[in-house]
């Protein structure tokens, strides 16, 4: 029987609690009147998204309350839930203000309820757009969001969402349409002239003549996704264009037409007999191309030449030319395979004193990539640098995460990772800012102190270890084998002389027992550890990595630290190809305290670390000092859920979790996070390097 | 009535040429490896055409060709042979690699990094000037005769700890590596395979080549010969160029969700 209504009492003393109105001394009486009016199922699924949202911001939250019942009316349980998980989305993100509007603006969130129906999100559609415009050929483009759509040669920019049409579909195919013209601009020459000096209306005729070029080149290419672009321009509009040049589109469809050929239209062509634009086409912005490409092809001459010379000197060393050579920087060529005028992808090949090179495969990227610039290979770029000629760490920034925390917040360069809100049960998406950081190696005498401490417990360890080791194991009676089980043939035989079946078990085989094992250990390096907690995690870590290395199990060590969601750092000490050599034992010995303690972002990395190894038994174990806490709001209880949310997905991708903490408190919050049997606490730290190695032990016998 | 018909293998000799396209001087070094009587080992990607080499190599010369594919179970004795109980008595079994050797036959063992470690040992005394198969359990040593030949073949794309081919037994061969025709000759390869027009083989080429640009960056292998031709000809039979490029290489290469949807708008713009 379904629950009766509740009574507008009711309703206010759940506001005026959820709302804390002792505080916030919001009239509850308002809303509760209008909640009162619906049926039972409705009021607690309003009640309940209130609760959601309170927990994000009371105003906000009242603000709901009081739309609830008119965005029930308009739209349908799931929008409104949208509705208010945007709100608190934009509260994240943007503050106060720009959530309050989203619920005060009803009507606007209705009237863009189509566009997130059927429209196409960007978010949702790079993973399919980018391996397409990565398959495309020519350098590797990225995508980002923006408010117009252009490309800076480097990246092409693209409307958030796109909802021009009323199927998704549809809306899908135009992102790839926009995408492919973008690609075309870069990969048949749009930019090799140069349209700076354009005046603005100049610019819209290259604009409209220019995409009839490259809508030829496009047909040729890949006419299928031509098909798919004339289709959607019918859908768009429905009439042809009405001017139809004939002349016109000879011209710009003509195989050999370049980028000047619509140069030298521009004067020809009045305004009106330009075709109409396409809604694919977006702009062109020169000042954000020429940046860009003056930048690249400084740098990639730079890269290209010196990459020549490497091979120069490594084709010299492995032929032993002649030493006159030596003095001029060496040539290279460049042999086109056939008489092709154009330049494919595979057509083109480096010579170099009459040999083919086969150049490594970044080299291959740089040459399709000044290509792509310049339609050719410049001459000038075919010699090798001279030594010293570039200064490679001006020319090649590859940023490093050091580097990128000198400026304010970037994420460039960073991984992104969702984050869980319980209270609100969603996820923030693409919430933490992760980075891998090296642990610089501290060559002090911490490590050799630490075997000598330990030198006894360290030989005692060993021996136990050396006994899990997988042995040998002769498996008797197996159906094959390397060899004929004598016990079982003659049993067989008896067997079939005495009238019985003849089993077929008659092997012997040599069996190894592998340990198929990849552990992660992870180590809190917050604030809190500083001192001999610090100091009994290193140890522990120094006599581990010396019994793992007697098992042979593959192992990584990582440290973690963070400082609010957009600086977080996982620290890495040893990766699972790192040997145990004196460099990682270097690292271990400079562990140091840091920030804060994010601990859910971290478990999501290293799943993601984990999905590329093979291994039965996949172990993660943290050593920790306390809750998972961090400098803004992941304290208490949202961290614990986090942390739990993020454990409950490494299960699920079959990671085991292990931790092994120091902290007292932990029973009242680890059985919860990690469950019953996954956990440890020891209670005196300077133990904590006996015990390591035994929990590990226990846990993968 | 269809019947397929069974032939030991040291009696399958290749009657009718199998079409290959060289793509260097692989063939005139095999043969000429082959006269010397040394060992070849092949190396190259997936579905390149080494095996169809092979079959090539041992119609070209006449002899029989043996083929093993290795996987992680393989042991010795399954190369070498074993004893079997029949009618009361053991006997000998001669394996794969034993019959080879006596029947003066070409031994190809395919993907041998797959096999077990102690497994590929056995090859090394017949992969040497040596040329003998020692079978400890019957106390004999076969010798090999000059036409024997021993091929191996390996992927190293695989780049894999465990999957290495140990100095030791890669420094006994003559090694030819393989690699993805370029593009006319694999178009041409297309065409000759399936009967599909040169458009059609192009176009497939060029899928092909968007593929293996993706390597690396959401891929883990690109699309091979064998798979374009698969494709090929699926299409020769009249199913449209986006499902077969779907169903014969995008499914056949990745699992990934949105890596298979991308594909399908690669291979959707092209045909």
């Amino acid at each position: 029987m379904r629950p009766p209504e509740l009574t507008e009492d009711e309703i206010v003393a759940f506001l005026d609690e959820c709302l804390e109105v002792e505080s916030s001394f919001v009239n509850n009486e308002i809303p509760a009147a209008a909640i009162k009016q619906l049926p039972r199922p409705q009021q607690d699924f309003i009640l309940n998204l209130i609760n959601r949202v309170a927990d994000t911001n009371i105003e906000l939250a009242y603000q709901l309350a009081c739309g609830a019942v008119r965005a029930l009316k308009e739209m349908d349980q799931p929008m409104v839930e949208e509705w208010a998980m945007t709100a608190a989305d934009d509260y994240d993100r943007k503050g106060l203000f720009p959530a309050m509007s989203v619920i005060r603006d009803l009507d606007n969130f209705i009237h863009t309820a189509h566009e997130r129906a059927y429209g196409s999100l960007l978010e949702d559609q790079i993973g399919v757009l980018l391996p397409f415009v990565h398959g495309l050929a020519g350098r590797k483009l990225k995508l980002e969001a923006a408010d117009s759509t252009y490309t800076d040669t480097e990246t092409i920019f693209l409307p958030p969402v796109l909802a021009i049409f009323s199927d998704e579909k549809q809306n899908f195919l135009l992102y790839k349409a926009t995408v492919a013209h973008h690609w075309a601009q870069i990969q048949f020459g749009t930019f090799r002239a140069d349209l700076t000096r354009l005046p603005e209306d100049q610019l819209i005729k290259f604009c409209a003549l220019e995409t009839v070029r490259l809508d030829a080149r496009i047909q040729h290419e890949l006419p299928g996704l031509y098909r798919q672009m004339l289709s959607l321009q019918r859908n768009f509009e429905d009439t042809q264009p009405s001017q139809y040049n004939a002349e016109l589109f000879r011209l710009l469809g003509d195989a050999n037409a370049s980028v000047k050929t619509t140069i030298d239209l521009l004067d020809k062509v009045p305004y009106s007999e330009c075709p109409g634009t396409r809604i694919y086409q977006g702009t062109i912005n020169p000042q954000a191309v020429a940046a860009t490409m003056a930048k690249r092809i400084f740098r990639e001459k730079a890269l290209f030449k010196v990459a020549l010379s490497e091979i120069a000197e490594e084709m010299t060393a492995a032929q032993d030319l002649t030493k006159a050579d030596e003095k001029e920087p060496a040539k290279f060529k460049i042999r086109d395979r056939d008489e092709t005028t154009k330049i494919r992808r595979d057509a083109i090949q480096l010579e170099f004193a009459g040999n083919l090179v086969a150049p490594p495969a970044h080299v291959k990227q740089l040459m399709r990539s000044i290509i792509v610039d310049f339609g050719e290979i410049p001459p000038e770029y075919l010699v090798a640098a001279d030594p010293g000629e570039y200064d490679l760490t001006v020319a090649d920034r590859t940023l490093s995460p050091k580097d990128l925390w000198q400026g304010t917040y970037h994420e460039e360069g960073a991984q992104l990772y969702n984050e869980w809100n319980f209270k609100r049960q969603h996820y923030h998406k693409n919430w933490c800012v992760l980075r891998e950081i090296e642990v610089e190696p501290a060559y002090d005498s911490f490590v050799a102190d630490t075997l000598e401490k330990y030198s006894r417990l360290l030989r005692s360890l060993r021996n136990t270890f050396e006994l899990m080791r997988g042995e040998d194991k002769l498996l008797k009676k197996q159906p094959h084998g390397d060899d004929i089980d004598i016990d079982a043939l003659v049993e067989a035989y008896a067997d079939v002389k005495s009238g019985m079946e003849m089993n077929n078990r008659l092997f012997t085989k040599m069996h190894k027992e592998e340990r198929n094992v990849a552990v992660i250990f992870m180590v809190d390096m917050s604030g809190s550890t500083k001192g001999w907690i610090n100091k009994a995690e290193r140890e522990s870590l120094i006599l581990l990595a010396e019994v793992l290395e007697v098992l042979q199990d593959r192992y990584a060590i990582y440290g973690f630290s963070s400082m609010t969601r957009k600086r977080c750092e996982l620290f890495r000490i040893k990766a699972f190809d790192d040997p145990y050599d004196t460099e990682t034992k270097a690292r271990i010995s400079n562990i140091q305290p840091q920030d804060y303690t994010r601990m859910g972002v971290f478990i999501r990395h290293v799943i993601r670390h984990f999905s590329e190894v093979e291994a039965s038994t996949k172990l993660m174990i943290t050593l920790s000092d306390g809750k998972p806490d961090d400098y803004d709001t992941y304290r208490g209880e949202y961290g614990v859920e986090d942390t739990r949310q993020a454990l409950f997905e490494a299960r699920r991708d079959g990671i085991h979790s292990f931790c092994i903490t120091i902290d007292e408190k932990a029973r009242d919050y680890l059985p919860h996070m990690y469950g019953a049997a996954n956990y440890t606490v020891i209670d005196d730290v300077a133990s904590l390097p006996f015990k390591v190695s035994d929990i590990y032990r226990r846990l993968t016998t | 009535m269809m019947k397929s018909k069974a032939l030991k293998p040291e009696e399958h000799y290749i009657k009718e040429e199998p079409y290959y396209q060289p793509v260097g001087e692989e063939i005139q070094v095999f043969e000429t490896a082959y006269k010397q009587q040394l060992p070849v080992l092949l190396k190259g990607p997936t579905g390149c055409g080494k095996t169809r080499f092979m079959e090539h190599m041992a119609w070209k010369l006449q002899r029989p060709l043996i083929t093993v594919s290795c996987h992680d179970d393989l042991t010795a004795s399954d190369l070498v042979g074993r004893f079997l109980i029949t009618s009361g008595e053991t006997t000998w079994i001669d394996g794969p690699l034993a019959s080879a050797v006596r029947h003066g036959a070409i031994c190809y063992l395919d993907e041998i990094v797959e096999a077990r470690k102690d497994t590929t040992v056995v090859i090394h005394p017949l992969a040497d000037d040596r040329r003998i198969l020692p079978m400890e359990k019957v106390g004999e040593l076969l010798e090999a005769t000059p036409e024997f030949c021993l091929a191996i073949s390996y992927n190293p794309g695989y780049q894999s700890v465990m999957k290495d081919l140990k100095q030791s037994t890669r420094q006994r061969f003559v090694a030819l590596e393989f690699d993805y025709p370029n593009a006319e000759l694999e178009a041409e390869i297309i065409i000759n395979e399936t009967g599909v027009n040169a458009d059609t083989a192009r176009q497939l080429v060029k899928f092909a080549h968007m593929t293996r640009d993706l390597k690396g960056s959401g891929l883990d292998e690109g699309a091979s010969t064998r798979l374009l031709v698969h494709a090929a000809k699926l299409m020769h039979d009249d199913i449209s160029p986006v499902v077969a490029c779907q169903t014969a290489i995008a499914q056949a290469i990745t699992d990934d969700h949105d890596m298979l949807a991308a594909m399908s708008e690669l291979s959707s713009s092209l045909f």
